[in-house]
């Protein structure tokens, strides 16, 4: 695909953001200063106070005597870099790779390769950007080329078109000055003296002269600017390899329009997956509003999953979550984390049910994604006799048993998590209880088996150890019953009811 | 005339279980449950798999014997692999124990949740869920119409349910298939010997659609239902709760 750039360049960005902030400096000029050796340079200027004459690099002291009124504003060295990421955010809407331009700290670079045409071209998607920042209050030039470095160049120095057609590019920066390559200033200082004031004076040079002369760095700006070199543009935000994205006509704020705007990237991003053999795992869908807010729900699968159907199940769940306000414009689906996916042969019949059948998989996600992961248990034995750890959950939905479930010991069916004291008449040590009474209600026990003595895990914790007994009484209900501790005139122990068998 | 007429009747009442939800069951297709006689009380004396079974549990001693009767049909209904899920706001069931009824516990998926109305919505989903065998779910009260919901989605997937109930007041007013009540009946052990024997219950069937209510004496043996038969049970009342008790 042929690839290009844009470049927008915030010709005031401090000072445009000031008036945006407070719009009574407008008849004011004013400018930002920073000390600097123990005296206050300005770093930027408005457009009043430049028709004074005052520029960026003057001293704080001087402007003020060139331009009375003056307003001087403390300038924050992180300032800039925090505005123009806020800004490459917000134009996330135009291009998926947003850079700040660390040049000149006063612009940003998009990769726009392919995005032009959801606008109606290119020139239109300029006009869309330059109008769009405008009525936020920010005067841009902006550019479009082949390459970053020449959309820089002609952003700030270009004079007779923005658009520079594909292959233009170097005849578009032949005759512009040297300061468009983005060189430092001592290598420009050197250009000028040696009389190079248009950049085709030098751009037909051999190399090892101009390396001689002005160094590697010179020359990789010139081969990033004529395209001989490639530029790496570090992302705001990373795209991931699985997005969709999908700008909208007119601002969306109904739960149908959401839903089918989820079902159309759902499906290009599933057929996408299908043929790479991915299933997503998770799934994050982000709206930019229109008042420039951003609004998100993610959704997660127990395992990976490409059916459009399923995953919009997922998302329909959490569509309520949404606050479109006004309008969605922009819809974005990530899929943060895939995982490989066997594309498994269709069966003619019926699959064999289990664990990892993918209805089961699918009702587990439509739960999670409903009430949360954490009310799903699946229990696995373990080697413990301790009623309370005899059963640990499952890390996973396929995880098996690591041993056999234990039958030799009857086990009730229904277990307190607490086992709740009981008073108990027994006649001999050791022997099962006669009666209790539990809630109040008393059971003549008929029939008993134990005792069964299970110890305490001493290395876990402290305390007595429990003879557990299997009681029935004269109604036919079956209880399991303990005596903490020892019988003993001496000792103290307590009678406790753990569970009912079935 | 005589045959005719039976055909006719016989039509008409196969059209009547369709319409209710039954499916007919193809010839030699239809599984036993192991249940013994009480398969015979349930129209075309086969158990109803794509149904809705309700247990009435009020008492602990009730809801451990339902626990237990109706591990004993997961152990048929999950056979091949299948997997069950349980629903609950709050669950007792201790799943070591299923074990002894030849249920491998990790193929029950537990969905503890808080409320009420997220146990229904869960119990719907799986209910619509044809990959699972069965649903067992522990409900507080269900209206007529949750009720209805609940046996529309079985009758679309074939899943078997299984709700609990702990109140028993509004009783008449589910749409269930079955509606059950098991207590639990003193044991008996061989030769009169000391000790506990097999779980054994008194089996209510308190309504069958189409078919007829009865009660039953039922004990697990071990590996499978076995029916008491009545003659060996000497009728003991209970003072305390006023019914048979054995």
């Amino acid at each position: 695909m042929q690839r290009r750039f844009v470049s927008i360049w915030f010709r005031q960005l401090l000072a445009d953001w000031q008036l945006i902030r407070r719009p009574e400096l407008a008849e004011v000029p004013f400018v930002f200063a920073a000390p600097d050796h123990g005296r206050m340079i300005i770093t930027s200027v408005s457009t009043l106070a430049a028709e004074f004459g005052v520029e960026t690099g003057m001293r704080a002291a001087d402007a003020k005597a060139i331009s009375p009124g003056l307003e001087v504003l403390d300038d924050k060295p992180a300032r800039p870099r925090n505005l123009l990421r806020g800004l490459g955010e917000w134009c996330v809407r135009y291009a998926p790779i947003v850079a700040i331009d660390e040049f000149g700290m006063d612009g940003l670079l998009l990769d726009v390769s392919g995005c032009t045409h959801l606008w109606g071209g290119e020139q239109e998607y300029l006009k869309e950007v330059v109008t769009r920042l405008k009525s936020k209050g920010y005067t841009v030039r902006v550019a479009i080329a082949d390459t970053p470095g020449a959309a820089w160049a002609v952003s700030h120095f270009g004079k007779v078109t923005p658009i520079i057609p594909v292959g233009g590019h170097v005849e578009a920066i032949r005759s512009l000055v040297p300061d468009a390559l983005r060189l430092e200033s001592t290598v420009l200082a050197n250009l000028h003296k040696l009389g190079f004031y248009q950049i085709k004076s030098f751009i037909g040079m051999p190399r090892s002269v101009l390396r001689r002369r002005f160094g590697e760095d010179f020359l990789l700006r010139l081969a990033q600017a004529l395209g001989t070199e490639d530029e790496v543009l570090v992302p705001l935000q990373v795209p991931l390899p699985f997005q969709e994205r999908l700008p909208c006509l007119e601002p969306i704020n109904t739960r149908t329009g959401i839903e089918i705007a989820i079902t159309r990237m759902l499906e290009s991003l599933c057929k996408r997956m299908q043929t790479e053999g991915k299933g997503l795992r998770t799934g994050v869908l982000t709206g930019y509003r229109i008042d420039g807010k951003v609004v998100q729900i993610a959704i997660g699968t127990s395992g990976p999953s490409h059916s459009v159907s399923h995953l919009l199940k997922l998302f329909q769940l959490k569509i309520d979550q949404i606050r479109p306000a006004l309008g969605i414009e922009l819809f974005v689906l990530d899929a943060p984390k895939v995982d490989d996916l066997e594309v498994p042969q269709e069966e003619m019949w019926t699959s064999k049910p289990g664990l990892d059948d993918q209805s089961v998989i699918r009702l587990l996600d439509r739960v999670a994604g409903k009430v949360g992961a954490e009310v799903i248990h699946r229990y696995l034995p373990a080697k413990r006799y301790w009623p309370e750890r005899a059963v640990i959950r499952a890390g996973s939905i396929t995880e098996k048993p690591a041993s056999e479930w234990r039958v030799e010991k009857p086990r009730p069916t229904e277990l307190l998590k607490q086992p709740d004291p009981i008073e108990v008449m027994a006649l001999i040590p050791d022997h099962p209880p006669r009666f209790f009474i539990y809630k109040g209600v008393r059971h003549q026990v008929v029939k008993a088996d134990g005792p069964e003595r299970i110890e305490r895990e001493w290395w876990l914790d402290q305390g007595e150890h429990r003879d557990y007994y299997q009681v029935e009484d004269d109604l036919g209900g079956r209880y399991w019953l303990f005596r903490s501790g020892h019988y003993g005139g001496d000792q103290k122990y307590q009678w406790f009811i753990h569970g009912f068998f079935a | 005339m005589d045959n005719a007429k039976k055909e006719i009747l016989f039509k008409l009442q196969q059209d009547i279980l369709l319409w209710q939800g039954f499916k007919p069951q193809a010839a030699g297709k239809a599984e036993l449950v192991g249940l013994g006689d009480i398969e015979q009380s349930f129209p075309g004396g086969v158990f109803p798999k794509s149904a809705i079974h309700e247990f009435i549990t009020v008492l602990p001693e009730d809801a451990a014997a339902s626990d237990g009767f109706i591990a004993g049909l997961l152990a048929i209904l999950m056979k091949g692999g299948a997997v069950c899920v349980w629903v609950s706001t709050s669950r007792r069931l201790f799943p070591a124990s299923l074990s002894t009824f030849n249920v491998e516990p990790e193929r029950i998926i537990f969905i503890d949740v808080k409320t009420e109305k997220d146990a229904l919505w869960i119990t719907e989903e799986a209910l619509k869920c044809e990959g699972l065998a069965a649903v067992v779910a522990e409900l507080n009260n269900l209206s007529l119409i949750e009720s209805r919901r609940l046996q529309l989605a079985v009758e679309e997937s074939g899943v078997t349910g299984f709700i609990l109930r702990k109140d028993a007041s509004k009783t008449a007013s589910t749409v269930a298939t079955a509606r059950w009540k098991i207590s639990p009946l003193p044991t008996d052990t061989e030769n009169g010997m000391p000790g506990i024997g097999f779980p054994r219950w008194q089996v209510d069937l308190l309504k069958v659609r189409n078919g007829n209510p009865g009660t039953f004496v039922l004990e697990w043996a071990g590996e499978c239902f076995e029916q008491v038969k009545e003659a060996a049970v000497e009728t003991v009342w209970s003072e305390q709760e006023g019914r048979q008790i054995g």
